[in-house]
């Protein structure tokens, strides 16, 4: 039997294509920026209230896995995979309502920050008990063995989630019925205050798969195109009905927890070290060094980004609130139902 | 007309659904090979196969998370619980992920988690509560708790064709104990609707599940003593027949809320309350609750016995509020 644990260092195929590489560029860049417009602007500025969770430093392993996804293949994103959403084909109007609570959102004002869920798009989003996702990925499976569908589920979460008992029934049920379920770790070296010293035991979270009987992974989460390997190979294991795989990306939250905090019991040097590995920096550099983009190419992306948000950020703003009687609606399915009516 | 045990009943009403919609499925731990731990799924592998009869290991939460993914993915999963005890081991998959699905993002969870509940048999802290109150405080679920076998079944059946998660309350004392006539043809009982098993005039008892047999007895022990009691057995709790509770209390003036569940934030509060607030001027005597007492189910039978409602304790209040 070949050992349960991969580890993997650099591609050894040729890599994705080079338009493949601008769209992952081009999600990376729209990430980042959606989540500053987010966190650093509408947020101050009073615009969006409550919680705020944004993944920079993280973008890579959104973007590095849902691009991947097909047809039929549904994502679980954590509360930090902004770039999910926008892959499955959300538009940004749609996010930026949700974030401001718009009646017009997909969640018309019930739900905040990026829990938005579609079935059509293969979106089940998050809830907030952390790891409640992980078994739902693993009944998302259950339904594609039936079928008879070779499509695939990624789970994502962070490394302090991996400590509740939900992610151990799921990653023990996963393998028991070898269902074709990707679980992605981000382990972002904090959950909340708390740094994984405190978290686990363990050298690596990977290193616990081959106790549930399925391939661990190591990878650096901020490097899109190991990301993108690592997680094409599990991808292909699973639709061979082969069974789960469990990927722990190395990656650093480059802010804090949410928008209040600080963050300042993350020592600076750590967050200086991290900065020099921002994931979208050193894509960007390897595609330019590789003569794969150009600045102008670049400049255009960025100017084309900026004005998608002004355009959702505008239309966001000027859409109207839900009216609060509507909070008593749709609890329940069944004729007549609310959700199918028009807001 | 056939006669059911109340759990034959359960059992047929899973298996014409489950001939009757492919996307029906079960899920739970020893249901497959072994029939499950009171054998309400005996011979369902050998009819349906192991992709709809499917065993798990023991993990109630991932259990209940795997039914709400294959659920939003068009499937129909009938949890089975071991015992309803253990339905706490999968609380927050059902009360924060089932639950709340539908009003956060429009998507539908058709899928009903069903199980044995209740004491009477010597069970003990852990196999024997009557623990539906958690879920009935959760909008967004729906609860369901049948009496007679014509019910478990006409029950069953709607629970699996609802598209809302419903909690189903099977009482493990009347499993073999009570028989009814069950008919062949295809029908449901609706959820929500409550039945007057017993018509009176000067007492109602409003009560549900096992209580409903006790209930029945205390009125019969009544009659000889010249009082008219109505029992209405509610067959659901979320939602309730609020309309059912309101025209007995109407017509009988005097009202006994009777549970096996124990007594503070139990179903008796809630429809004390609302028999206050609708027909406060109908009533002539306090409103009566008789229940368990707030403690965890006891083990040895004297322990068990006083812990129970049961006619006695029930007739016993009766009189109390017949003399108001
Ligand atoms: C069950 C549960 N406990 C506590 C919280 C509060 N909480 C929200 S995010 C978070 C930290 C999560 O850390 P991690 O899993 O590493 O993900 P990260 O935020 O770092 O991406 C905590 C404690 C929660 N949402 N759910
Ligand atoms: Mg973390």
């Amino acid at each position: 039997m070949p050992s349960l644990k991969i580890q993997t260092a650099k591609p050894k195929t040729a890599g994705p294509e080079p338009a493949l590489l601008e769209r992952m560029l081009y999600y990376l860049k729209l990430t980042r920026e959606c989540e500053h417009r987010i966190e650093r602007v509408l947020y101050r500025q009073g615009k969006i209230v409550g919680g705020v969770y944004v993944g920079r430093g993280q973008e890579a392993i959104g973007v590095g896995s849902a691009i991947h996804l097909g047809p039929g293949d549904v994502v679980l994103p954590s509360h930090r995979d902004f770039s999910s959403f926008v892959i499955r084909g959300f538009t940004l109007r749609e996010i930026f309502c949700n974030w401001l609570g718009r009646a017009n959102g997909p969640s018309r004002g019930r739900e905040n920050t990026t829990h938005i869920g579609s079935l059509e798009r293969g979106v089940i989003p998050i809830i907030s008990p952390l790891g409640d996702t992980l078994p739902v990925a693993c009944g998302v499976a259950i339904a594609f063995r039936r079928r008879g569908a070779k499509n695939v589920a990624l789970v994502h979460f962070g490394e302090g989630t991996t400590s509740r008992g939900d992610v151990h029934e799921a990653m023990n049920m996963a393998a028991v019925m070898k269902l074709a379920v990707i679980f992605i770790c981000n382990n972002n070296a904090y959950a909340y205050s708390t740094a994984t010293n405190k978290q686990y035991a363990v050298k690596d979270l990977a290193d616990r798969a081959p106790g549930y009987g399925m391939p661990g992974v190591v990878v650096d989460g901020n490097d899109v195109l190991d990301v993108h390997q690592v997680v094409s190979e599990a991808i292909a294991r699973a639709r061979r009905g082969e069974g789960p795989s469990f990927i722990e990306c190395k990656t650093f939250r480059m802010t804090g927890h949410s928008a209040h905090d600080a963050a300042e019991y993350v020592p600076e040097s750590l967050k200086e070290e991290w900065a020099r590995k921002d994931p979208i920096q050193r894509f960007e550099k390897l595609l330019l060094d590789r003569k794969l983009v150009s600045k102008a190419q670049i400049s255009n992306m960025e100017k084309k980004i900026r004005q998608e948000i002004d355009d959702a950020v505008a239309f966001a703003e000027a859409s109207p609130l839900p009216e609060g009687t509507t909070a008593v609606e749709g609890v329940y399915c069944g004729p007549n139902c609310w959700w199918e009516r028009p807001v | 007309m056939p006669v059911l045990t109340h759990l034959e009943a359960i059992k047929q009403g899973i298996w014409e659904e489950m001939e009757r919609d492919a996307a029906v499925f079960l899920i739970g731990e020893d249901i497959a090979e072994y029939g499950g731990a009171f054998k309400v799924t005996a011979g369902m592998l050998e009819k349906f196969g192991a992709e709809r009869v499917i065993d798990t290991p023991i993990s109630e939460s991932a259990i209940v998370g795997a039914a709400v993914g294959s659920a939003l993915m068009g499937l129909r999963p009938v949890v089975e619980m071991q015992f309803m005890d253990f339905i706490a081991c999968g609380f927050d998959q059902i009360v924060n992920m089932a639950a709340k699905i539908h009003y956060r993002w429009g998507a539908k969870v058709p899928m009903v988690i069903r199980g044995p509940s209740g004491a009477g048999v010597h069970g003990g802290p852990y196999h024997s509560q009557s623990n539906e109150m958690w879920f009935v405080h959760t909008p967004g679920l729906k609860v369901v708790v049948p009496a007679t076998a014509y019910d478990a079944k006409g029950l069953i059946k709607a629970a699996i064709r609802d598209d809302n998660p419903v909690i189903f309350y099977e009482h493990k004392f009347l499993y073999r104990r009570i028989k009814d006539e069950v008919p062949e043809e295809d029908y449901i009982v609706p959820i929500g609707k409550a039945a007057v098993r017993r018509e009176g005039t000067d007492l109602a008892i409003i009560t549900y599940g096992a209580m409903v047999w006790t209930a029945l007895d205390a009125a019969a022990e009544m009659e000889k003593e010249g009082v008219s009691v109505e029992v209405v057995d509610l067959r659901s709790l979320l939602p309730y027949d609020e309309e059912a509770v309101l025209a007995s209390v109407r017509k009988c003036s005097k009202v006994i809320l009777l549970h096996e569940d124990t007594r503070i934030g139990g179903m008796a509060g809630e429809l004390a309350a609302v028999i206050s607030e609708k027909a406060f001027d109908d009533l002539d005597g306090p409103i009566v609750r008789v229940t368990a007492p707030d403690t965890p189910v006891p083990f040895s039978p004297p322990l068990e016995e006083y812990f129970l409602p049961n006619a006695e304790k029930v007739v016993n209040a009766a009189r109390k509020l017949a003399a108001y």
